[in-house]
């Protein structure tokens, strides 16, 4: 396993040109020089909004300065709150080729768009000149997700993820899960499982606070689909999304950006602290990938049910049918058929093994089913956190 | 291969393996029972009586409260029990025969 050596000694997967527009104005423009490069890794991320937030703010800087990304092109409109000479800065620091273009001074549409697109053929030069290194398992840092679940979400796909997970703890490697929201009502099972008591404590606080929020908005983590798939409740989704975390030890809670300190099993705490803001915590799947990916993620493991077909921007996503209706429906957008485990003829324990086994082949450079049809999705939205504290990451 | 799943010893539904039609015989330990309706992949079907206001248990703990007396070999779904916590978001869908109509 080779990854690309980057200067703050972190290692990619993947070595992708990001262009990021900085409030929806600039989007079209980004959009068009990207499809410049149909042929290269040249992908498109940005952030809607004009009002300045500290969170996407963090998250646009984590991002652009993942290990997996290269080089960054910005593209502002010009009048937008979004602060690009912070987050330029913030690239240019982590030793990263980046430049910023104001279409409010570059001309205009056509102009920025070529401008953009000269700046990304040198930098799509630069990059392939990035050393490429050894990298070993114990580097990795892994992310679980699910979405559309169903009724067979908790019996064989988020089981078999978690099999992975455990065998990648055992590993070195770091893994992340998620979803407060969908914890509710594993919460004190959960904490049994901290390393320390502090942290379960808070792993208690942080379901709890999710509990408050979204009883707040009037609906759980839960959607239609979900119940049309044979889920009643959101505590019925929760015990079946809570396997994924598997069996290790929780060795600390992180929030969206924060990077895992070394090996080991963690939750993201991905609802929003203070009082109710900007809506839902995680409009959708893809925001709770990105969240991922802002903490350092090189791949994500998505567990669906009712059946997704989305991969994403910068980090690679392997997706893990767990219901055998659907992977025969959707076969060929999925990388794993958990459903398998449904219907008798493999166990937990291999598919986990096999799960385990394609995020290494993934981190070696083996293309997903998303990758391979080009999907990169993305999204970002405003929320506001507190930062964590000291009993959050135990020593 | 039972088309039903118990996933704890101490849980009162089964989960179904694969789709289950109407009229289906079903051996429970009360007794067999015939299946009332369709009942989709991974949807629940009662394991024995669960009396209105018992607690639902899948994987050994608490999914839910019974909304009403839930007899063995029913549907357990939205209709007939509730969340101990945020209500359900559901459509008409949400008897998971929805996609068999549409096909």
């Amino acid at each position: 396993m080779k990854g690309w050596l980057r200067a703050d000694g972190r290692k990619g997967i993947r070595n992708t040109v990001v262009v990021a527009y900085l409030v929806e104005c600039a989007h079209f423009v980004a959009s068009r020089i990207v499809e410049g490069f149909p042929e290269d890794d040249v992908q498109l991320i940005g952030f809607p909004g004009c009002f300045p937030n500290e969170y996407a703010a963090r998250m646009m800087e984590r991002l652009c300065t993942h290990p997996n990304v290269g080089a960054v092109l910005f593209v502002s409109l010009g009048c937008e709150s979004f602060d690009k000479v912070r987050a330029s800065d913030a690239v240019s620091a982590s030793g990263r080729p980046v430049r910023t273009l104001v279409i409010q001074k570059a001309g205009g549409t056509k102009s920025t768009v070529a401008l953009g697109r000269d700046w990304v053929r040198d930098a799509l030069g630069r990059v392939a000149g990035v050393e490429q290194v050894d990298m070993d398992p114990s580097e990795l840092i892994v992310g679980t997700v699910c979405g559309g679940s169903d009724g067979t979400s908790g019996i064989s796909g988020n089981p078999a993820a978690g099999k992975a997970f455990d065998l990648l703890v055992q590993a070195g490697a770091a893994c992340i899960f998620e979803e407060t929201g969908e914890l509710i009502g594993c919460q004190h099972i959960m904490a049994e499982r901290a390393v320390t008591p502090e942290l379960g404590r808070l792993l208690i606080e942080s379901v709890e606070k999710a509990e408050r929020y979204y009883a707040t908005l009037g609906y759980g983590s839960f959607a239609a689909g979900n119940a049309a798939g044979g889920l009643s409740t959101i505590e019925e989704k929760s015990l079946g999304a809570y396997v994924k975390s598997g069996d290790s030890p929780i060795s600390g809670i992180l929030k969206p950006g924060d990077v895992p300190p070394r090996g080991g099993l963690y939750l993201m705490d991905v609802v929003p602290d203070g009082e109710v803001r900007f809506g839902f915590p995680n409009i959708s799947d893809n925001a709770e990938i990105v969240e991922m990916i802002a903490s350092g993620a090189h791949l994500t493991l998505f567990v669906t049910g009712r059946g997704s077909v989305v991969g994403s921007a910068i980090s690679p996503v392997i997706k893990i049918c767990a219901n055998p209706d659907t992977y025969r429906a959707l076969a060929d957008d999925m990388d794993v058929n958990a459903g398998d485990i449904i219907e008798g003829h493999r166990s937990i324990e291999e598919v986990g093994t096999e799960i385990r086994d394609l995020v290494l082949a993934v981190a070696s450079g083996r293309q997903t089913r998303s990758e391979e049809l080009g999907h990169r999705e993305f999204i970002l939205t405003y929320k506001t956190f507190e930062p964590i504290g000291p009993a959050c990451l135990p020593a | 291969m039972s088309p039903f799943l118990l996933l704890n010893p101490a849980d009162n539904v089964l989960v179904a393996r694969a789709s289950a039609p109407e009229g289906t015989p079903v051996a429970l330990e009360g007794g067999e029972v015939t299946l009332a309706r369709l009942i989709p992949l991974a949807h629940k079907i009662a394991r024995h009586d669960i009396a209105e206001g018992a607690r639902v248990l899948k994987y050994g703990m608490p999914i839910g409260i019974a909304t009403r007396a839930i007899a063995a070999g029913e549907h357990v779904h939205v209709h007939n029990i509730r969340s101990a916590y945020t209500a359900t978001h559901a459509l008409q869908d949400a008897d998971g025969t929805g996609a068999l109509v549409s096909q």
